[in-house]
């Protein structure tokens, strides 16, 4: 589950992270009411400089124009006007785009020099790693393809734990100056705490900063948590922004489907994640492009294949579906009853194809053939997905 | 010959008296496996469905000894069943739980490593795994058993169903499978493809490995470095997620495409460079082991004798 920067920063904050001081702003009114209020638009210790930034779950914000920097304060209404209810695109949002609800003004810093600090499990040391390079601002991606040296990955032995040894290493190679050595130190501290206590899969400050005061400043905070710790995170998973989510994604995670919505125009239903993912990958073989990923898991009841219909059609690109079942434990006649019945309720008016292989699959084929639906029966994977694909292009 | 588990091998179940756990333990029995009784806090000495039920596992070791525990306990409680397991020297754990927090694994994980290393022979196969299966011998996991047909061919997996597509091509052709392990779809898990690949290589019945992989990682890229170099036997390779889109989790938390890495186009060139044979449609997995046995394709690996 990914959160928003203003909400990991408040995070932050709680386990003793250094961020800018900043308020979060929803509506054109509320800048107002805050320009007059704040202590960070009022008084004499305000800033000189403010960061505006659009809150949207992805990164590439800065280059979209998602950010903007404000030297006085009568600039700050009009930069919040232009970036509410945009769309931004970056290079990680796809080409719709997320339109900007939430932005987040702060105090700009004195920057000095900017790094970049990263921690995430790492599947193949089976371990957190810390990353740190000296090219802060920058894709860390890019960074590890054309200069791995400025990189430097240490792992955390959970046996261990976090030690300031490892704090001063990465400090070391960073060559920060000496007088924010503890102040380092101890920041990386917090954030590996941080990272296990809330079960994290990512955090990455790019940039940290060291200001021209000496101090150290996570100027962005970008955050995921591990989806099957939330549970124990309450208090995380009300951090979720619906908004931030496909809405047919929200709607399948209600009835236990596992979907996520492609480009394409065929969808698919199957019983299993890898075969799932098969599934798609052989429509694209046979000439499609798949609408979705949807895995309906073990069960495949009457109820789920109802829902799983629904939600495929809740996608107006959708041309054709592609049901492929694997009958294993559960027998293929029961999901051919369970697919005449959710096809007659729910109306599917597209093309519609049913693989069925595994237990009693022939049974499960007599059936779909015999219920008067228009339903095209295949046996093997690449037969079933050929004939969607032709339905689709208007062959059928 | 086998790997891993056969008739002889004697299975409690961790999790016995729940849903999931009553289900899979009589159906494993039904196959032939030797389920010798299981384990639920709290119900020691009751019996469950025909099978004798312990407080702990290290009550069932003293009293039956088991080489296998199949785990069916919750997620937020899976990872201390097994590092139970792993206090109490169970040789062999199959955990199948999906879900589970990868910082929990991570630390069962250290301390499995730390086991072996000061002597211990414990493995783990899991967690997110559909289990292990040796055709005609035992049974210990959630596939379904009839689609498999005892034979030539070993099957490692991160999948689930989609290794049952492969088995039923494999056993629909004839070829059959000497043992198939499902080592789950987790980033942070027990054995590897490598560790799998490199008990086939050893077992006599096996003539060729059918290895199915996923986006995400570098453990099929390890496989293919260690097929290449110690393996004289055929390897047929697929992976999954040639259309998944870059950064999404699809359905396993391990498959995902980060950062441009782990993608199944990657893996692909990757495993045909080190000699696999990859196929990229998976109805034809079993056809293409097929053509592989026929034209009696054996591999000289790099490191020979050495």
């Amino acid at each position: 589950m990914n959160i928003h920067e203003y909400q990991a920063k408040e995070l932050f904050k709680e386990f003793g992270i250094p961020v800018p001081n900043g308020i979060l702003v929803e509506s054109k009114e509320a800048i107002s009411s805050a320009l007059s209020s704040s202590g960070l638009f009022t008084g004499e210790n305000r800033p000189s400089v403010w960061a505006v930034k659009a809150q949207i779950h992805a990164g590439g914000r800065g280059k979209a124009g998602g950010v903007k920097i404000a030297r006085k304060i009568g600039e700050i209404p009009g930069f919040v006007e232009t970036l509410l209810g945009k769309v931004l695109v970056t290079h990680q949002t796809g080409p719709e785009g997320r339109v900007v609800q939430k932005i987040w003004i702060e105090e700009g810093s004195n920057i000095a020099k900017e790094f970049y600090l990263g921690a995430v499990v790492d599947r193949s040391q089976r371990r957190i790693t810390l990353i740190a390079s000296t090219e802060g601002g920058m894709e860390i991606e890019e960074v590890a393809e054309n200069r791995p040296e400025k990189i430097l990955h240490l792992s955390i032995d959970p046996a261990e734990g976090y030690s300031p040894y490892i704090g001063r290493r990465l400090f070391g190679f960073l060559g920060l100056p000496f007088p924010v050595q503890s102040q380092f130190v101890n920041l990386v501290r917090d954030l590996v705490d941080f990272f296990v206590r809330k079960d994290a899969s990512l955090i990455e400050v790019n940039p940290l900063v060291l200001t021209k005061e000496n101090t150290l400043v996570a100027l962005d905070a970008k955050v995921a948590f591990d989806d099957n710790a939330l549970g124990r995170h309450p208090e995380i998973r009300s951090l979720r922004d619906p908004s931030e989510e496909n809405e047919l994604e929200i709607e399948a995670s209600k009835y236990n489907l596992n979907y996520v919505k492609l480009d394409g125009n065929i969808a698919c239903m199957v019983n299993g994640a890898g075969l799932a993912m098969a599934t798609m990958d052989v429509i694209a073989l046979a000439g499609g492009s798949p609408a979705n990923f949807l895995d309906v898991g073990g069960g495949a009841s009457q109820e789920t294949v109802e829902q799983a219909f629904r939600i495929i059609l809740g996608d107006p690109h959708v041309k054709g579906i592609f049901v492929n079942i694997f009958g294993g434990i559960v027998r293929c006649e029961r999901i051919a009853g369970g697919i005449i019945a959710a096809a007659k309720d729910v109306k599917v008016t597209v093309p519609l194809v049913v693989r069925l292989q595994g237990t009693n699959a022939k049974e499960g084929r007599e059936m779909l053939k015999d219920s008067g639906l228009d339903i095209q029966v295949a046996e093997e994977l690449f037969e079933g997905a050929e004939k969607i694909v032709l339905s689709v292009k208007g062959g059928k | 010959m086998s790997i891993l588990v056969d008739r002889s091998t004697r299975v409690i179940v961790q999790g016995i008296t729940g849903k999931e756990g009553t289900y899979h333990a009589m159906a494993c029995r039904d196959y032939g496996t030797k389920v010798v009784g299981g384990v639920t806090p709290g119900k020691g000495g009751t019996t469950h469905e025909g099978f004798p039920v312990w407080n702990s596992v290290f009550d069932a070791k003293s009293a039956e000894n088991p080489d296998v525990s199949l785990i069916f306990v919750p997620p937020a409680f899976a990872a201390d069943a097994i590092l139970e397991s792993i206090a109490a020297s169970i040789p062999l754990i199959v955990c199948i739980t999906e879900g589970i927090p990868v910082l929990d694994m991570v630390r069962v994980r250290r301390v499995l490593d730390a086991r072996n290393a000061e002597g211990a022979r414990i493995r783990l196969i899991g967690p997110n795994c559909p289990g292990v299966i040796t055709p005609d011998g035992a049974k210990i996991g959630i596939m379904p058993g009839y689609i498999h047909k005892r034979g030539r061919v070993g099957v490692v997996s991160r999948s689930g169903t989609l290794t049952y597509e492969a088995v039923w091509q494999l056993t629909q052709l004839g070829l059959g499978e000497s043992t198939c392990v499902g080592i789950g779809g987790d980033p942070v898990r027990g054995l590897n493809f490598v560790d799998v690949l490199d008990l086939f290589e050893d077992d006599p019945e096996t003539e060729a490995v059918v290895m199915i992989g996923e986006i995400g990682g570098e453990d099929e890229e390890k496989a293919a470095v260690f097929a290449r170099n110690e393996m004289t036997k055929p390897v047929v390779g697929f992976i999954a997620g040639l259309t998944a889109p870059p950064g999404r989790r699809m359905g396993h938390a391990g498959a995902i495409v980060s950062g441009g890495k782990g993608t199944a186009r990657e893996k692909m060139a990757f495993l045909e460079r080190h000699d696999i044979t990859v196929v990229d449609n998976p109805s034809l997995i079993g056809k293409t082991v097929a053509d592989v046995l026929k034209n009696g394709t054996r591999r000289r690996p790099v490191n020979t004798g050495v």
